[in-house]
């Protein structure tokens, strides 16, 4: 069987879409990469919705624990903490069972009990519980000065938060904000190892990687493949936000840009 | 029974892991600044390799990875005229004798060794992690410091021993308190390592897919069980923030920084 059958066979397995069953023996490796690389469409799926949904509740969340109102404040705070604070992988599994424990009571709950749904919730409130933090560490450091000019301008109340503010929160959270997006890019891997069921063996990168790894008792190439495509979706990430940070910097004079410092990967 | 013992095996996990990743990230860290080249270069690529991963990748891969590498060096030490390859197809085949574990032995030592490479495993990783922070640290302990003690005639070795790192820990503390609270973060993935750890007790005993026939006449419970995990966790973290802020206010204590200079002030 040539690698380009093996691609039309396994490319988009993870989805759902050509061959059913799984390669069983003569394990090549252009299999692996396939199937492996057909993984990667649930990573990205989980992590570019999550983040695309989280940033805006991470908004809310930074702006809700600067808030003057103490039951905003303490309500964003406990958020922030419950999520920052415990792991993602005991968050998966309780979110798996409770979901499961509502399953009897109404119809409504039998899709967050799969995986495509309930832990893409998991991980969006997680994501936005981290870039909340951020956001309002950037918050807290946004100049005085700008405020002070906006109030000579006259603005105030949404026009101000629209034009000064919250740009300015943005370029100076961006940084810390790629590592974010960096992390929960790997978090989406932990998926389907927590209680989150691969349904019909649809699984992400890493679910095929150990796959391939109990298989063939060898580790030495699907994991490595693994940290092949994650360290292209990396760079990907990298780029783009490099470039969402250029434009953020850009009316400011060459020197004192912010320039882009990565820290990466730590656990959560 | 098992729930509670999961629970010392996570203590006991965290006691071991912390001071072995602690010495990896040490040893990283002199090395990444060390003045051999080759040695530097190690320090460096340790550092660089593991943060650029998804973790739990990694955790997959060293359990088996030195699982393999340690079988491979028994075999070459005590099977030396064993002739065929010891990659048989997808199989991986050591002589008997040097089989890790050994096939006939208790129980307890297969829960030992399976025990002892996880804390392997997170040594590695955390020490990478260690690593990068303490040769962060080392890098912002005031130049004129090491200066001043090459001045008064002390050696390389010395300067490094009696100055560097006595200082270097004030800086270093918030990116090890960062780091002993991803530690603890981390200590459910044991899970995943085959380690009979709390995760896999609270599966056990909440599930209920046989409940007539066992001992336990309930029905799911795994919520309930994984809310306790949630909240032991997230009490252990606050309770570690409480401690380690603690452990900073000493260590600034009669330091060369903002913070120290504010306590001098204070007092």
């Amino acid at each position: 069987m040539s690698c380009w059958e093996t691609i039309a066979d396994y490319g988009l397995r993870s989805i759902g879409i050509g061959e059913r069953v799984l390669p069983r023996e003569g394990f090549t490796l252009c299999q692996q990469f396939t199937l492996i690389g057909s993984g990667m469409i649930w990573n990205i799926y989980f992590g570019v919705l999550a983040l695309a949904a989280g940033f805006f509740l991470a908004t809310a969340v930074a702006l809700g624990k600067a808030s003057r109102n103490a039951v905003i404040r303490k309500a964003s705070a406990w958020f922030i903490f419950l999520f920052r604070g415990s792991p993602l992988f005991i968050q998966f599994f309780f979110a798996y069972f409770l979901f499961l424990a509502l399953k009897p009571v109404s119809p409504i709950f039998d899709p967050f009990t799969s995986a495509w749904l309930g832990a893409l919730i998991v991980l969006f409130l997680n994501t936005a519980a981290y870039s909340g933090e951020i956001f309002y560490g950037a918050l807290q450091s946004v100049p005085r000065g700008d405020i002070e000019a906006a109030d000579a301008y006259g603005m105030s109340g949404w026009s101000r938060f629209r034009r000064i503010t919250w740009p300015t929160m943005l370029r100076l959270a961006w940084p810390a904000y790629t590592n974010e997006a960096i992390f929960l890019f790997h978090a989406t891997t932990l998926v389907y190892f927590s209680g989150f069921p691969a349904w019909q063996q649809r699984g992400d990168a890493l679910y095929y990687a150990n796959f391939f790894a109990d298989k063939t008792f060898n580790p030495f190439i699907p994991y490595p493949i693994l940290a092949f495509y994650f360290i292209l979706l990396t760079l990907c990430i990298i780029g783009l936000f490099g470039l969402i940070n250029r434009r953020l910097n850009r009316h400011l004079p060459q020197e004192t840009r912010a320039r882009m410092k990565l820290k990466l990967n730590v656990i959560r | 029974m098992g729930l509670y013992w999961s629970f010392g095996t996570v203590l006991l996990l965290l006691a071991i892991t912390a001071p072995a990743a602690l010495a990896f990230g040490f040893g990283g860290a002199s090395a990444a600044r060390s003045r051999i080249a080759p040695l530097r270069w190690l320090g460096k690529g340790y550092i660089a390799i593991v943060r650029g991963v998804p973790d739990i990748a990694f955790f997959l891969f060293f359990v088996l990875a030195l699982d393999i590498f340690f079988e491979w060096i028994r075999h070459e030490i005590k099977c030396p005229d064993w002739t065929d390859s010891i990659w048989q197809g997808n199989d991986f085949v050591v002589c008997d004798i040097a089989k890790l574990p050994m096939n006939n032995a208790p129980q307890w030592v297969h829960e030992t060794y399976g025990f002892f490479l996880a804390v392997l495993t997170f040594a590695i990783v955390f020490g990478a992690f260690a690593a990068n922070v303490l040769y962060g640290a080392m890098r912002a302990v005031p130049h004129n410091q090491l200066e001043t003690a090459e001045a008064y005639g002390m050696s390389r070795r010395q300067v490094y021993w009696r100055i560097l790192v006595p200082q270097m820990w004030v800086f270093a503390l918030p990116g090890l308190s960062n780091l002993w609270l991803v530690l603890i973060k981390a200590t459910p993935l044991l899970f995943l390592l085959g380690v009979e750890d709390i995760v896999y007790w609270a599966r056990e005993l909440g599930g209920a897919k046989t409940p007539r026939f066992t001992d336990y006449p309930h029905g799911d419970w795994r919520m309930w069980y994984f809310l306790g995990l949630l909240i032991f966790y997230l009490a252990f973290t606050r309770v570690s923030e409480i401690v380690l802020d603690k452990l900073m206010l000493r260590l600034t204590h009669g330091q060369a920084t903002l913070g120290g200079e504010t306590q001098r002030k204070a007092a």
